[in-house]
């Protein structure tokens, strides 16, 4: 006998028709999913992003080298402890063109207010690009850069409270260079109890060339202090180097693990009750335990898949929020590497999800399946 | 029909447990069917008769005494060895018809091809068989676009394409009208005739036992002449 459309092998044919004669319980199922995978991926993404943002903010400020107070982490956000002095001891250094001295002082979340001397930073950066207004001339005055401005609606010239205290918004600058929040150093020193100290330096030299040899003769000099190239920096900025976040992330991962398990269980629990007869049908055709197993566990992989495929177009949405609503705060990468990770958690949770479902399908009592009545 | 005896019975009993309660569906059955045979299988209702389908079918064991099937003692078997007697031996013909719902007629027939492990296309000699069955044009239709009679058909061709030694079919007129009850029967025989299928019916119709070779009835749990 030859019918068409043979080619693929009937017990697939009969998972994609028990999937589809129930719809709604189908897509609910690989909606959940995609809820599931992603959770996993925008939190991944986010982490990514954010960090590397950091990152790249850091190397945006076009120095060679930065150097840090002892003791401190680079994504840990530490107060001011490095003193000032140390800025007229590294100008002094061969090869150093310029150094600039940065204060951050964390307001919460991710985000932090930086103190500039905008001379100094100047000559290590190139100064800021300002989309509107001017740099600061008060000690009341604030430049914040235009994601944070789109996040909070602000226009040269807005008020804006940071601190406990109220700013005047006096200019607008390009994203990308170093912070986001910038006032007058000394007026941050003074405002946290400061005066005097700094949280990190950013060190310009006469050629890039030099970076390796400069850092070794600070080095040594200054034995107890972090001294980074702007290379390593990208690599330090790590999420693994995010204190908590590997934990926070375990937990994220498991509760969405959960999710998908707890939604493939009652979906496929329902799906086995309402197919009794079907399943005593297949068993008086000689299936035996494992071939209702094989069919349970394709259908349910192949939820699994279209939930993640779902997913991970879903986190191109999450992507597109955070950028509209809080550009500022948080940065969401898209990590391919993470799709078939995620892939393979929603699998393994929904395969053990129909477990039990499956189990009780493959010792399902035929003959009283198949009872008239 | 041959001398060989495809199935033997002796002794057979089946007791249900149901809860605390014992119900005793079989009473001690003697029966012997050789092979070629069309057996109908008569007698009131909870007397036994799809019990002794199920367990010639090995859909489940017997309590005790003797069967065998095309030389399986069914007592010894384990819970797989029956999977595959099923597989092998058997093809079930039920009064509800029992088609997948969601898959074609043709999906359905090619369903118990999979389970058995062999692909469809193999079976040159099946075409025939389809189109003795008048259903070669309704294979692409779904259980619910089928009549009875239709659905009944297809159902007769999935229990045969692994060319079961025995075809077992539990009241399967016993939804249909007379005029597809005719036609279902006039099939049966002509599997009978033409390709020698040994079939068991159990049937309340004295017309539709008419078209067996061999009356068999029960009571009780027992077979009564
Ligand atoms: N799965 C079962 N569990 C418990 N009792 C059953 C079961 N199937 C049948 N019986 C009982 O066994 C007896 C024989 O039933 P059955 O074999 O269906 O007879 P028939 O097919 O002749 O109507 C009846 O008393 C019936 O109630
Ligand atoms: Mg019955």
């Amino acid at each position: 006998m030859r019918c068409p459309g043979l080619s693929t092998p009937v017990i697939n044919k009969l998972v994609w028709e028990n999937l589809k004669h129930r719809p709604v319980r189908s897509a609910l199922a690989v909606l959940a999913i995609g809820v599931e995978v992603t959770m996993i991926l925008t939190l991944v993404g986010l982490s990514r992003g954010t960090v590397e943002d950091m990152a790249q903010r850091a190397r945006g400020v076009g120095a060679d080298i930065l150097v840090r107070a002892p003791g401190t982490s680079l994504i840990g956000l530490s107060s001011a402890t490095m003193n000032q002095k140390l800025l007229g001891f590294l100008e002094q250094q061969p090869h150093v063109r310029a150094v600039a001295g940065t204060v951050v002082h964390p307001i919460g979340g991710v985000s932090s207010v930086t103190g500039l001397d905008l001379e100094e930073f100047n000559r290590v950066s190139g100064g800021f690009r300002y989309l509107a207004g001017r740099p600061f001339r008060h000690d009341d005055e604030v430049i914040v850069d235009a994601y944070y401005a789109r996040q909070n609606n602000l226009r040269v010239g807005a008020t804006v409270r940071l601190l406990n205290r109220d700013w005047r918004v006096c200019g607008i600058v390009e994203p990308g260079k170093l912070a986001r929040i910038v006032i007058a150093r000394d007026t941050l020193q003074n405002l946290v109890g400061a005066t005097g100290k700094l949280s990190s330096i950013f060190v310009k030299l006469d050629d890039p060339a030099n970076t390796d040899r400069v850092i070794a003769s600070l080095k040594q000099q200054l034995p107890d202090y972090p001294i980074y190239s702007m290379e390593e920096l990208t690599s330090l900025y790590s999420v693994q180097n995010v204190p908590g976040l590997k934990a926070f992330t375990g937990v994220v991962v498991s509760l969405a693990v959960v999710v998908g398990f707890l939604v493939v269980f009652l979906s496929m629990y329902t799906a086995v009750l309402e197919r009794t007869r079907e399943i005593g049908i297949l068993k008086a055709l000689g299936a035996s335990p494992g071939y209702i197993l094989n069919v349970v566990f394709r259908e349910t992989a192949l939820m699994a898949l279209a939930g993640s495929a779902v997913g991970i177009l879903m986190t191109f949405g999450t992507r597109w929020a955070v950028m509209t609503l809080i550009p500022a705060s948080l940065v969401q990468k898209i990590v391919p590497e993470w799709w078939p990770i995620a892939a393979a958690i929603a699998v393994g949770g929904a395969l053990a999800g129909a477990l039990y479902p499956a189990w009780k399908a493959a010792g399902q009592d035929a003959i009283q399946a198949l009872a008239y009545e | 029909m041959s001398e060989e005896i495809l199935i033997r019975t002796r002794d057979l009993r089946k007791i249900y447990h149901v809860g605390e309660v014992d119900v005793p569906a079989l009473r001690g059955v003697d029966l012997e069917v050789k092979r070629g045979e069309f057996v109908a299988i008569v007698g009131p209702s909870g007397s036994g008769k799809s019990t002794l389908f199920y367990i010639l079918g090995g859909l489940t064991p017997p309590t005790s005494g003797e069967v065998f099937v095309h030389g399986n003692d069914l007592t010894r078997m384990t819970e797989a060895e029956r999977t595959e007697l099923r597989r092998k031996e058997v093809g079930f013909v039920f009064q509800r018809y029992n088609l997948l719902p969601t898959l074609t007629a043709a999906d359905n027939i090619a369903i118990a091809r999979h389970i058995a492990g062999k692909p469809l296309d193999e079976d040159a000699n099946f075409r025939p068989i389809l189109e003795l069955l008048g259903i070669t044009h309704r294979l692409h239709h779904k259980p619910a676009a089928l009549s009875g009679g239709e659905q009944q058909r297809v159902a007769i061709a999935r229990a045969i394409v692994n060319h079961p030694s025995i075809l077992l079919a539990d009241e399967p007129t016993g939804n249909l009208d007379t005029e597809n009850s005719r036609v279902v029967l006039g099939l049966l025989r002509d599997l009978n005739e033409r390709l020698g299928q040994t079939i068991l019916m159990i049937t309340h119709n004295p017309e539709a036992a008419a078209y067996a070779h061999r009356i068999v009835r029960m009571r009780d749990g027992r077979i009564v002449g």
